[in-house]
Protein backbone atom coordinates (compact mmCIF):
# COMPACT_ATOMS: atom_id res chain seq x y z
CA UNK A 1 0.00 0.00 0.00
CA UNK A 2 1.01 3.69 -1.34
CA UNK A 3 -0.34 6.15 1.30
CA UNK A 4 -3.97 7.45 1.26
CA UNK A 5 -5.99 6.98 -1.87
CA UNK A 6 -9.78 8.05 -2.85
CA UNK A 7 -13.14 5.65 -3.08
CA UNK A 8 -12.92 6.26 -6.80
CA UNK A 9 -9.30 5.77 -7.51
CA UNK A 10 -10.41 1.99 -5.87
CA UNK A 11 -12.98 2.07 -7.58
CA UNK A 12 -11.72 2.29 -10.96
CA UNK A 13 -8.30 0.45 -10.07
CA UNK A 14 -10.93 -2.76 -9.37
CA UNK A 15 -12.42 -2.16 -12.40
CA UNK A 16 -9.58 -1.91 -14.79
CA UNK A 17 -8.48 -5.41 -12.73
CA UNK A 18 -11.18 -7.20 -14.21
CA UNK A 19 -10.59 -6.67 -17.92
CA UNK A 20 -8.69 -9.26 -18.94
CA UNK A 21 -5.66 -9.26 -21.68
CA UNK A 22 -6.91 -9.45 -25.20
CA UNK A 23 -10.05 -9.12 -24.69
CA UNK A 24 -12.25 -6.60 -26.85
CA UNK A 25 -14.07 -3.97 -24.94
CA UNK A 26 -16.82 -1.64 -25.67
CA UNK A 27 -16.05 1.44 -23.91
CA UNK A 28 -18.58 4.27 -22.53
CA UNK A 29 -17.05 7.29 -21.79
CA UNK A 30 -15.61 8.66 -18.39
CA UNK A 31 -15.27 6.14 -15.51
CA UNK A 32 -15.49 3.05 -17.98
CA UNK A 33 -12.56 4.61 -20.75
CA UNK A 34 -10.58 5.64 -17.12
CA UNK A 35 -10.40 2.51 -16.32
CA UNK A 36 -10.03 0.82 -19.36
CA UNK A 37 -7.08 2.70 -20.45
CA UNK A 38 -5.55 1.91 -16.99
CA UNK A 39 -5.93 -1.67 -17.39
CA UNK A 40 -4.55 -1.46 -21.07
CA UNK A 41 -1.68 0.99 -19.32
CA UNK A 42 -0.99 -1.93 -16.54
CA UNK A 43 -1.93 -5.56 -16.56
CA UNK A 44 -4.04 -5.48 -19.90
CA UNK A 45 -1.51 -4.09 -23.14
CA UNK A 46 -3.28 -6.25 -25.30
CA UNK A 47 -7.14 -4.85 -24.45
CA UNK A 48 -8.73 -3.71 -27.39
CA UNK A 49 -10.15 -0.99 -26.76
CA UNK A 50 -13.57 -0.16 -29.13
CA UNK A 51 -15.11 3.11 -28.94
CA UNK A 52 -18.93 3.79 -30.61
CA UNK A 53 -17.63 7.06 -32.68
CA UNK A 54 -15.99 4.10 -34.71
CA UNK A 55 -12.47 3.45 -33.15
CA UNK A 56 -11.46 -0.02 -32.96
CA UNK A 57 -8.54 -0.83 -31.19
CA UNK A 58 -7.87 2.54 -30.29
CA UNK A 59 -4.44 2.71 -28.03
CA UNK A 60 -4.11 6.42 -26.33
CA UNK A 61 -1.55 7.41 -24.15
CA UNK A 62 -3.85 10.19 -22.80
CA UNK A 63 -7.38 10.36 -21.15
CA UNK A 64 -10.00 11.02 -24.17
CA UNK A 65 -12.07 13.74 -22.95
CA UNK A 66 -15.26 12.39 -25.56
CA UNK A 67 -15.69 8.85 -27.52
CA UNK A 68 -14.04 10.85 -30.64
CA UNK A 69 -11.26 12.70 -29.75
CA UNK A 70 -8.50 12.62 -32.47
CA UNK A 71 -6.32 10.70 -30.42
CA UNK A 72 -8.86 7.75 -30.81
CA UNK A 73 -8.77 7.84 -34.37
CA UNK A 74 -4.62 8.51 -34.63
CA UNK A 75 -3.98 5.31 -32.98
CA UNK A 76 -6.60 2.95 -33.86
CA UNK A 77 -6.37 0.12 -35.52
CA UNK A 78 -9.22 0.83 -38.03
CA UNK A 79 -11.52 3.76 -37.80
CA UNK A 80 -15.02 2.50 -39.14
CA UNK A 81 -18.32 4.73 -39.53
CA UNK A 82 -20.78 4.59 -37.06
CA UNK A 83 -23.28 2.02 -38.95
CA UNK A 84 -20.59 -0.48 -39.14
CA UNK A 85 -19.29 -0.33 -35.45
CA UNK A 86 -22.86 -1.14 -34.28
CA UNK A 87 -24.26 -3.23 -37.20
CA UNK A 88 -20.58 -5.56 -37.97
CA UNK A 89 -19.47 -5.56 -34.88
CA UNK A 90 -21.70 -5.03 -31.87
CA UNK A 91 -24.45 -6.25 -33.04
CA UNK A 92 -23.19 -10.30 -34.08
CA UNK A 93 -21.35 -10.39 -30.66
CA UNK A 94 -17.97 -9.82 -31.64
CA UNK A 95 -17.37 -7.75 -28.46
CA UNK A 96 -15.95 -9.37 -25.05
CA UNK A 97 -17.21 -6.95 -22.50
CA UNK A 98 -19.63 -4.26 -22.60
CA UNK A 99 -18.12 -1.54 -20.61
CA UNK A 100 -20.85 0.84 -19.15
CA UNK A 101 -21.99 3.91 -16.32
CA UNK A 102 -25.35 4.00 -14.66
CA UNK A 103 -27.61 6.91 -13.48
CA UNK A 104 -29.64 4.25 -11.97
CA UNK A 105 -28.99 0.85 -11.25
CA UNK A 106 -31.35 -2.01 -9.75
CA UNK A 107 -31.44 -5.14 -7.90
CA UNK A 108 -31.05 -6.77 -11.41
CA UNK A 109 -28.80 -5.20 -13.33
CA UNK A 110 -31.39 -2.91 -15.23
CA UNK A 111 -29.19 0.79 -15.47
CA UNK A 112 -31.48 3.65 -16.60
CA UNK A 113 -29.77 6.68 -18.11
CA UNK A 114 -32.94 8.30 -19.53
CA UNK A 115 -35.24 10.08 -17.00
CA UNK A 116 -35.58 10.47 -12.95
CA UNK A 117 -38.90 11.03 -11.35
CA UNK A 118 -42.17 12.48 -12.95
CA UNK A 119 -43.78 11.04 -16.32
CA UNK A 120 -41.54 10.20 -19.21
CA UNK A 121 -42.64 13.81 -20.82
CA UNK A 122 -42.24 15.90 -17.74
CA UNK A 123 -39.30 14.26 -15.64
CA UNK A 124 -37.50 15.88 -12.45
CA UNK A 125 -34.45 15.03 -14.19
CA UNK A 126 -34.08 14.74 -17.98
CA UNK A 127 -30.79 12.52 -18.32
CA UNK A 128 -28.46 12.15 -21.82
CA UNK A 129 -30.54 8.92 -22.49
CA UNK A 130 -29.38 5.69 -24.18
CA UNK A 131 -26.92 6.64 -26.85
CA UNK A 132 -24.96 3.02 -27.34
CA UNK A 133 -25.96 1.41 -23.95
CA UNK A 134 -29.34 -0.57 -25.03
CA UNK A 135 -27.26 -2.82 -27.47
CA UNK A 136 -24.12 -2.92 -25.83
CA UNK A 137 -25.91 -4.37 -22.95
CA UNK A 138 -27.66 -6.47 -24.81
CA UNK A 139 -24.74 -7.85 -27.20
CA UNK A 140 -21.10 -7.95 -25.68
CA UNK A 141 -20.24 -11.16 -24.21
CA UNK A 142 -20.79 -9.80 -20.55
CA UNK A 143 -21.33 -6.58 -19.45
CA UNK A 144 -19.39 -4.47 -16.69
CA UNK A 145 -20.63 -1.41 -14.90
CA UNK A 146 -19.26 1.08 -12.67
CA UNK A 147 -20.89 3.46 -11.05
CA UNK A 148 -20.79 5.21 -7.50
CA UNK A 149 -22.97 3.41 -4.95
CA UNK A 150 -25.33 5.41 -3.03
CA UNK A 151 -29.04 5.26 -2.62
CA UNK A 152 -29.91 8.13 -5.14
CA UNK A 153 -28.37 5.60 -8.02
CA UNK A 154 -28.68 2.40 -6.50
CA UNK A 155 -32.85 1.78 -6.75
CA UNK A 156 -35.44 -0.65 -5.80
CA UNK A 157 -36.79 0.02 -9.33
CA UNK A 158 -35.50 1.93 -12.28
CA UNK A 159 -37.06 4.89 -13.33
CA UNK A 160 -36.70 4.03 -16.86
CA UNK A 161 -34.90 1.25 -18.53
CA UNK A 162 -32.55 2.32 -20.72
CA UNK A 163 -30.07 -0.99 -20.61
CA UNK A 164 -31.48 -4.45 -19.95
CA UNK A 165 -29.44 -6.28 -17.20
CA UNK A 166 -31.44 -9.35 -16.14
CA UNK A 167 -34.86 -7.88 -16.39
CA UNK A 168 -36.79 -9.17 -14.06
CA UNK A 169 -34.95 -12.41 -12.82
CA UNK A 170 -33.83 -15.69 -14.20
CA UNK A 171 -34.55 -16.09 -17.80
CA UNK A 172 -35.62 -13.07 -18.72
CA UNK A 173 -32.76 -12.74 -20.94
CA UNK A 174 -33.64 -15.38 -22.84
CA UNK A 175 -37.34 -14.58 -23.60
CA UNK A 176 -36.53 -11.24 -25.01
CA UNK A 177 -33.88 -13.16 -27.37
CA UNK A 178 -30.86 -10.78 -25.71
CA UNK A 179 -27.57 -12.91 -26.89
CA UNK A 180 -24.72 -11.50 -24.56
CA UNK A 181 -24.49 -12.56 -21.02
CA UNK A 182 -25.59 -9.68 -19.12
CA UNK A 183 -23.75 -7.92 -15.92
CA UNK A 184 -21.27 -9.93 -14.55
CA UNK A 185 -20.03 -7.41 -12.33
CA UNK A 186 -20.69 -3.86 -11.04
CA UNK A 187 -17.92 -2.31 -9.24
CA UNK A 188 -18.51 0.99 -6.78
CA UNK A 189 -16.67 3.16 -4.42
CA UNK A 190 -17.78 0.76 -1.79
CA UNK A 191 -16.88 -2.57 -3.16
CA UNK A 192 -18.32 -5.25 -5.90
CA UNK A 193 -21.60 -7.02 -6.93
CA UNK A 194 -22.18 -9.87 -8.82
CA UNK A 195 -25.22 -11.37 -9.91
CA UNK A 196 -26.29 -14.80 -7.64
CA UNK A 197 -26.42 -17.77 -10.23
CA UNK A 198 -29.61 -18.78 -9.06
CA UNK A 199 -31.98 -15.66 -8.55
CA UNK A 200 -29.82 -13.42 -10.95
CA UNK A 201 -29.79 -10.92 -8.09
CA UNK A 202 -27.13 -8.54 -7.41
CA UNK A 203 -25.38 -9.55 -4.21
CA UNK A 204 -22.20 -8.06 -2.54
CA UNK A 205 -19.24 -10.35 -3.00
CA UNK A 206 -16.81 -8.15 -2.43
CA UNK A 207 -15.87 -5.12 -0.31
CA UNK A 208 -12.91 -2.31 -0.61
CA UNK A 209 -10.44 -1.91 1.98
CA UNK A 210 -12.25 -0.41 5.21
CA UNK A 211 -15.63 -0.41 3.99
CA UNK A 212 -18.15 -2.29 5.84
CA UNK A 213 -21.28 -4.26 5.10
CA UNK A 214 -23.40 -1.55 7.27
CA UNK A 215 -21.98 0.98 4.96
CA UNK A 216 -22.89 -0.92 1.52
CA UNK A 217 -26.62 -1.64 2.85
CA UNK A 218 -27.50 1.78 3.55
CA UNK A 219 -26.21 2.66 -0.40
CA UNK A 220 -28.57 0.41 -1.17
CA UNK A 221 -32.07 1.25 -2.11
CA UNK A 222 -33.48 -2.80 -1.74
CA UNK A 223 -32.77 -5.20 0.90
CA UNK A 224 -29.22 -6.29 -0.21
CA UNK A 225 -27.66 -9.88 -0.34
CA UNK A 226 -24.48 -10.34 0.70
CA UNK A 227 -22.57 -13.30 -0.10
CA UNK A 228 -21.29 -15.85 2.69
CA UNK A 229 -17.60 -15.79 1.34
CA UNK A 230 -17.45 -11.87 1.64
CA UNK A 231 -13.71 -10.75 -0.23
CA UNK A 232 -11.92 -7.90 0.99
CA UNK A 233 -10.20 -6.20 -2.30
CA UNK A 234 -6.51 -5.37 -2.59
CA UNK A 235 -5.57 -2.00 -2.27
CA UNK A 236 -4.23 -0.44 -5.47
CA UNK A 237 -0.74 -0.89 -5.98
CA UNK A 238 1.63 2.19 -5.97
CA UNK A 239 1.75 1.23 -9.43
CA UNK A 240 -1.76 1.34 -10.30
CA UNK A 241 -2.46 4.39 -8.09
CA UNK A 242 0.99 6.41 -10.27
CA UNK A 243 -0.36 5.31 -13.76
CA UNK A 244 -4.20 5.75 -13.05
CA UNK A 245 -3.11 9.29 -11.70
CA UNK A 246 -0.12 10.20 -14.63
CA UNK A 247 -3.79 9.30 -16.84
CA UNK A 248 -5.96 11.48 -15.11
CA UNK A 249 -4.01 14.55 -15.23
CA UNK A 250 -3.92 14.06 -19.06
CA UNK A 251 -7.79 13.99 -19.52
CA UNK A 252 -8.56 15.87 -22.28
CA UNK A 253 -5.66 17.58 -23.37
CA UNK A 254 -4.08 17.41 -26.70
CA UNK B 1 -22.36 19.06 -59.75
CA UNK B 2 -22.35 20.65 -56.45
CA UNK B 3 -22.91 24.63 -56.52
CA UNK B 4 -19.88 26.25 -54.60
CA UNK B 5 -21.99 28.92 -52.70
CA UNK B 6 -21.07 31.17 -49.27
CA UNK B 7 -22.51 29.78 -46.00
CA UNK B 8 -25.16 32.03 -45.65
CA UNK B 9 -26.53 31.94 -49.12
CA UNK B 10 -26.19 28.00 -48.22
CA UNK B 11 -27.93 28.11 -45.01
CA UNK B 12 -30.10 30.91 -47.24
CA UNK B 13 -31.13 28.41 -50.04
CA UNK B 14 -31.61 25.01 -48.12
CA UNK B 15 -32.80 25.01 -44.38
CA UNK B 16 -36.45 26.40 -44.21
CA UNK B 17 -38.60 26.91 -41.25
CA UNK B 18 -40.35 23.94 -40.63
CA UNK B 19 -37.88 21.73 -41.73
CA UNK B 20 -36.23 18.44 -40.70
CA UNK B 21 -32.88 19.24 -40.63
CA UNK B 22 -29.59 17.00 -39.44
CA UNK B 23 -26.96 18.40 -38.65
CA UNK B 24 -24.15 15.50 -37.95
CA UNK B 25 -20.57 14.66 -37.39
CA UNK B 26 -19.99 11.96 -34.64
CA UNK B 27 -18.16 14.02 -32.09
CA UNK B 28 -15.33 15.01 -35.19
CA UNK B 29 -16.47 17.35 -38.15
CA UNK B 30 -19.48 18.92 -36.12
CA UNK B 31 -21.12 21.87 -38.24
CA UNK B 32 -20.81 24.54 -36.00
CA UNK B 33 -20.17 27.17 -38.32
CA UNK B 34 -23.50 26.18 -40.43
CA UNK B 35 -25.66 25.82 -37.19
CA UNK B 36 -24.73 29.18 -36.25
CA UNK B 37 -25.43 30.98 -39.42
CA UNK B 38 -29.25 28.69 -39.01
CA UNK B 39 -29.47 30.88 -35.51
CA UNK B 40 -28.34 33.82 -37.14
CA UNK B 41 -30.92 33.99 -39.99
CA UNK B 42 -33.77 32.82 -37.06
CA UNK B 43 -34.88 29.58 -38.69
CA UNK B 44 -37.69 28.34 -36.52
CA UNK B 45 -40.17 25.56 -35.99
CA UNK B 46 -37.30 23.04 -36.96
CA UNK B 47 -37.20 19.04 -36.29
CA UNK B 48 -33.39 18.56 -35.25
CA UNK B 49 -31.98 15.04 -36.15
CA UNK B 50 -28.97 14.10 -34.94
CA UNK B 51 -27.51 11.01 -32.87
CA UNK B 52 -25.84 12.91 -30.62
CA UNK B 53 -27.37 16.43 -29.76
CA UNK B 54 -23.87 17.28 -28.70
CA UNK B 55 -22.95 21.48 -27.69
CA UNK B 56 -24.43 22.62 -31.33
CA UNK B 57 -28.31 21.72 -30.64
CA UNK B 58 -27.99 22.69 -27.08
CA UNK B 59 -27.04 26.43 -28.61
CA UNK B 60 -29.86 25.52 -31.63
CA UNK B 61 -32.68 24.75 -28.90
CA UNK B 62 -31.62 27.63 -26.35
CA UNK B 63 -31.92 29.71 -29.55
CA UNK B 64 -35.54 29.44 -30.05
CA UNK B 65 -35.02 27.29 -33.96
CA UNK B 66 -36.13 23.96 -32.82
CA UNK B 67 -39.87 22.45 -32.34
CA UNK B 68 -38.63 18.46 -31.93
CA UNK B 69 -36.05 17.05 -31.64
CA UNK B 70 -34.70 13.34 -32.86
CA UNK B 71 -32.01 11.98 -31.21
CA UNK B 72 -30.20 8.94 -29.23
CA UNK B 73 -27.72 10.74 -26.61
CA UNK B 74 -28.25 14.43 -25.71
CA UNK B 75 -25.13 15.43 -23.17
CA UNK B 76 -21.82 17.37 -23.21
CA UNK B 77 -19.50 14.47 -24.14
CA UNK B 78 -17.16 14.00 -21.11
CA UNK B 79 -18.74 17.18 -19.36
CA UNK B 80 -22.03 16.16 -18.50
CA UNK B 81 -25.32 17.47 -19.49
CA UNK B 82 -26.99 19.98 -21.94
CA UNK B 83 -28.85 22.30 -20.13
CA UNK B 84 -30.08 24.12 -22.70
CA UNK B 85 -31.64 20.61 -23.69
CA UNK B 86 -32.55 20.01 -20.13
CA UNK B 87 -33.98 23.32 -19.64
CA UNK B 88 -36.41 22.89 -22.63
CA UNK B 89 -37.44 19.31 -21.43
CA UNK B 90 -38.08 20.20 -18.00
CA UNK B 91 -39.47 24.05 -17.99
CA UNK B 92 -40.20 24.00 -21.66
CA UNK B 93 -37.63 27.13 -22.18
CA UNK B 94 -37.69 29.20 -24.45
CA UNK B 95 -40.46 26.87 -26.13
CA UNK B 96 -41.93 23.25 -25.41
CA UNK B 97 -39.23 20.83 -26.99
CA UNK B 98 -40.76 17.51 -28.61
CA UNK B 99 -38.34 14.58 -28.27
CA UNK B 100 -38.43 11.39 -30.73
CA UNK B 101 -35.79 9.37 -28.57
CA UNK B 102 -33.64 5.79 -29.96
CA UNK B 103 -30.66 4.55 -29.13
CA UNK B 104 -27.34 5.28 -31.75
CA UNK B 105 -27.65 1.78 -33.44
CA UNK B 106 -31.54 2.58 -33.96
CA UNK B 107 -30.34 5.97 -35.20
CA UNK B 108 -27.08 4.72 -37.66
CA UNK B 109 -29.86 2.18 -38.92
CA UNK B 110 -32.54 4.88 -39.89
CA UNK B 111 -29.86 7.00 -41.96
CA UNK B 112 -28.69 3.62 -43.78
CA UNK B 113 -32.42 3.32 -44.46
CA UNK B 114 -33.01 6.62 -45.96
CA UNK B 115 -29.49 6.62 -48.03
CA UNK B 116 -30.69 2.91 -49.51
CA UNK B 117 -34.21 4.27 -50.56
CA UNK B 118 -35.95 1.66 -48.02
CA UNK B 119 -38.33 2.16 -45.78
CA UNK B 120 -37.06 1.14 -43.15
CA UNK B 121 -34.23 -0.81 -41.39
CA UNK B 122 -33.91 -4.03 -39.27
CA UNK B 123 -31.66 -4.34 -36.47
CA UNK B 124 -31.72 -6.62 -33.15
CA UNK B 125 -32.25 -3.70 -31.12
CA UNK B 126 -34.14 -1.52 -27.90
CA UNK B 127 -35.45 -5.14 -26.73
CA UNK B 128 -36.71 -5.38 -23.35
CA UNK B 129 -36.08 -1.47 -22.54
CA UNK B 130 -38.89 1.23 -21.62
CA UNK B 131 -37.91 3.27 -25.63
CA UNK B 132 -40.46 1.70 -27.48
CA UNK B 133 -43.25 2.27 -24.86
CA UNK B 134 -42.45 6.14 -25.30
CA UNK B 135 -41.09 6.16 -29.11
CA UNK B 136 -43.87 4.64 -31.95
CA UNK B 137 -41.34 4.70 -34.32
CA UNK B 138 -39.94 0.98 -32.93
CA UNK B 139 -42.04 -1.26 -33.70
CA UNK B 140 -41.02 -5.24 -34.28
CA UNK B 141 -40.86 -7.38 -37.15
CA UNK B 142 -41.07 -11.48 -37.89
CA UNK B 143 -38.04 -12.10 -40.01
CA UNK B 144 -39.78 -14.11 -42.77
CA UNK B 145 -37.05 -16.59 -43.22
CA UNK B 146 -36.36 -17.53 -39.58
CA UNK B 147 -39.85 -16.88 -37.91
CA UNK B 148 -37.26 -14.49 -35.47
CA UNK B 149 -38.89 -11.01 -33.99
CA UNK B 150 -36.51 -8.50 -34.78
CA UNK B 151 -36.68 -4.64 -34.48
CA UNK B 152 -37.82 -2.11 -37.21
CA UNK B 153 -36.91 1.79 -37.39
CA UNK B 154 -38.54 3.65 -39.82
CA UNK B 155 -36.23 5.54 -42.47
CA UNK B 156 -35.38 9.16 -41.97
CA UNK B 157 -35.08 11.26 -44.72
CA UNK B 158 -34.59 14.76 -43.79
CA UNK B 159 -35.34 17.65 -45.54
CA UNK B 160 -31.57 19.05 -45.17
CA UNK B 161 -28.26 17.23 -43.81
CA UNK B 162 -25.37 19.30 -42.86
CA UNK B 163 -22.21 18.01 -42.50
CA UNK B 164 -18.51 19.72 -42.14
CA UNK B 165 -15.79 18.22 -44.04
CA UNK B 166 -11.91 18.65 -44.23
CA UNK B 167 -11.83 19.52 -48.12
CA UNK B 168 -13.99 19.85 -51.63
CA UNK B 169 -13.12 20.64 -54.91
CA UNK B 170 -13.77 22.76 -57.16
CA UNK B 171 -16.51 20.61 -58.90
CA UNK B 172 -18.15 20.11 -55.39
CA UNK B 173 -16.54 16.36 -54.59
CA UNK B 174 -16.30 16.46 -50.88
CA UNK B 175 -13.27 14.62 -48.75
CA UNK B 176 -13.23 13.98 -45.29
CA UNK B 177 -11.62 11.02 -43.30
CA UNK B 178 -10.50 10.28 -39.88
CA UNK B 179 -14.01 9.44 -37.60
CA UNK B 180 -16.61 10.31 -40.68
CA UNK B 181 -19.97 8.60 -38.18
CA UNK B 182 -23.02 8.50 -39.94
CA UNK B 183 -22.22 11.77 -42.67
CA UNK B 184 -22.07 9.41 -45.69
CA UNK B 185 -25.63 8.12 -44.95
CA UNK B 186 -27.16 11.27 -43.15
CA UNK B 187 -26.14 13.12 -47.05
CA UNK B 188 -27.59 10.68 -49.56
CA UNK B 189 -30.76 10.10 -47.01
CA UNK B 190 -31.51 14.16 -47.41
CA UNK B 191 -33.49 15.62 -50.07
CA UNK B 192 -30.61 18.41 -50.01
CA UNK B 193 -27.42 18.88 -48.39
CA UNK B 194 -24.88 21.46 -47.63
CA UNK B 195 -21.65 20.30 -47.29
CA UNK B 196 -19.52 23.00 -44.90
CA UNK B 197 -15.29 22.47 -45.65
CA UNK B 198 -12.01 23.59 -43.99
CA UNK B 199 -11.08 24.41 -47.67
CA UNK B 200 -11.78 23.76 -51.44
CA UNK B 201 -8.70 23.08 -53.36
CA UNK B 202 -8.00 22.52 -56.82
CA UNK B 203 -7.26 18.76 -56.60
CA UNK B 204 -8.81 16.23 -54.05
CA UNK B 205 -5.14 14.38 -53.33
CA UNK B 206 -6.10 10.74 -51.63
CA UNK B 207 -5.81 10.18 -47.67
CA UNK B 208 -6.12 6.94 -46.19
CA UNK B 209 -9.46 6.09 -44.56
CA UNK B 210 -11.30 8.74 -47.04
CA UNK B 211 -15.11 8.93 -47.62
CA UNK B 212 -15.39 10.86 -50.62
CA UNK B 213 -19.24 12.44 -51.61
CA UNK B 214 -19.28 12.81 -55.08
CA UNK B 215 -20.65 16.49 -56.24
CA UNK B 216 -23.47 15.07 -57.93
CA UNK B 217 -24.68 13.66 -54.73
CA UNK B 218 -24.49 16.70 -52.94
CA UNK B 219 -26.04 20.33 -53.43
CA UNK B 220 -24.47 22.91 -52.14
CA UNK B 221 -20.68 23.43 -50.33
CA UNK B 222 -19.43 26.49 -48.45
CA UNK B 223 -15.81 27.10 -47.21
CA UNK B 224 -15.74 27.31 -43.93
CA UNK B 225 -12.50 27.26 -42.36
CA UNK B 226 -12.58 26.25 -38.93
CA UNK B 227 -16.36 25.58 -39.16
CA UNK B 228 -16.23 22.85 -37.18
CA UNK B 229 -15.16 24.23 -33.87
CA UNK B 230 -14.95 23.38 -30.97
CA UNK B 231 -15.46 20.16 -32.40
CA UNK B 232 -12.41 19.64 -34.89
CA UNK B 233 -11.56 18.70 -38.27
CA UNK B 234 -8.55 16.18 -38.24
CA UNK B 235 -5.61 17.26 -40.00
CA UNK B 236 -6.89 21.10 -39.64
CA UNK B 237 -7.53 21.24 -36.11
CA UNK B 238 -7.94 19.82 -32.56
CA UNK B 239 -10.95 19.12 -30.36
CA UNK B 240 -11.45 22.49 -28.13
CA UNK B 241 -11.83 20.44 -24.96
CA UNK B 242 -11.50 23.19 -23.30
CA UNK B 243 -14.39 25.08 -25.12
CA UNK B 244 -16.90 21.90 -23.98
CA UNK B 245 -15.85 22.15 -20.95
CA UNK B 246 -16.76 25.83 -20.35
CA UNK B 247 -19.77 25.20 -22.05
CA UNK B 248 -21.38 23.70 -18.84
CA UNK B 249 -21.17 27.22 -17.18
CA UNK B 250 -22.28 29.60 -19.95
CA UNK B 251 -25.17 26.98 -20.93
CA UNK B 252 -26.19 26.44 -16.90
CA UNK B 253 -28.02 29.81 -17.12
CA UNK B 254 -30.06 31.78 -19.55
CA UNK B 255 -29.40 35.14 -19.61
CA UNK B 256 -25.85 33.92 -19.79
CA UNK B 257 -26.30 31.62 -22.35
CA UNK B 258 -28.10 34.43 -24.49
CA UNK B 259 -25.21 36.64 -23.74
CA UNK B 260 -23.31 34.70 -24.95
CA UNK B 261 -25.41 33.75 -28.12
CA UNK B 262 -25.76 37.73 -28.75
CA UNK B 263 -21.63 38.35 -28.43
CA UNK B 264 -20.05 34.61 -30.18
CA UNK B 265 -23.09 34.18 -33.07
CA UNK B 266 -24.96 37.13 -33.54
CA UNK B 267 -22.40 39.86 -33.92
CA UNK B 268 -20.38 37.50 -35.82
CA UNK B 269 -20.42 37.70 -39.43
CA UNK B 270 -21.16 34.61 -41.35
CA UNK B 271 -17.90 33.49 -43.07
CA UNK B 272 -16.79 33.65 -46.52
Amino acid sequence: MSGAYTADEMMTVAAARQLRDGAACFVGIGLPSTAANLARATHAPNLVLVYESGCLGAKPDRLPLSIGDGILADTADAVVSVPEVFNYWLQPGRIDVGFLGAAQLDRYGNINTTVIGGEYDDPTVRLPGAGGAPEIAASCGEVVVIVRQNLRTFTERVDFVTSVGYGSGPGDRQRLGLRGGGPRMVITDLGVLEPAPDTCELTLTRLHPGVTVAQARAATGWALAVADQLVTNEPPTADELAVLRALEATKGTR
Amino acid sequence: MAKLVSLAEGVADLVRDGDVVALEGFTHLIPFAAGHEIIRQGRRDLTLVRMTPDVIYDQLIGAGCARRLVFSWGGNPGVGSLHRFRDAVQNAWPGPLELEEHSHAGMANRYVAGASGLPFAVLRGYTGTDLPRHTANIRTITCPFTGEELTAVPALRPDVTVVHAQRADRAGNVQMWGITGVQKEAVLAARRSLVTVEEVVDELSPVPGQVVLPGWAVTAVAEAPGGAHPSYAQGYSVRDNDFYVGWDAISRDRDRFLDWVRQQVLKAEAMA
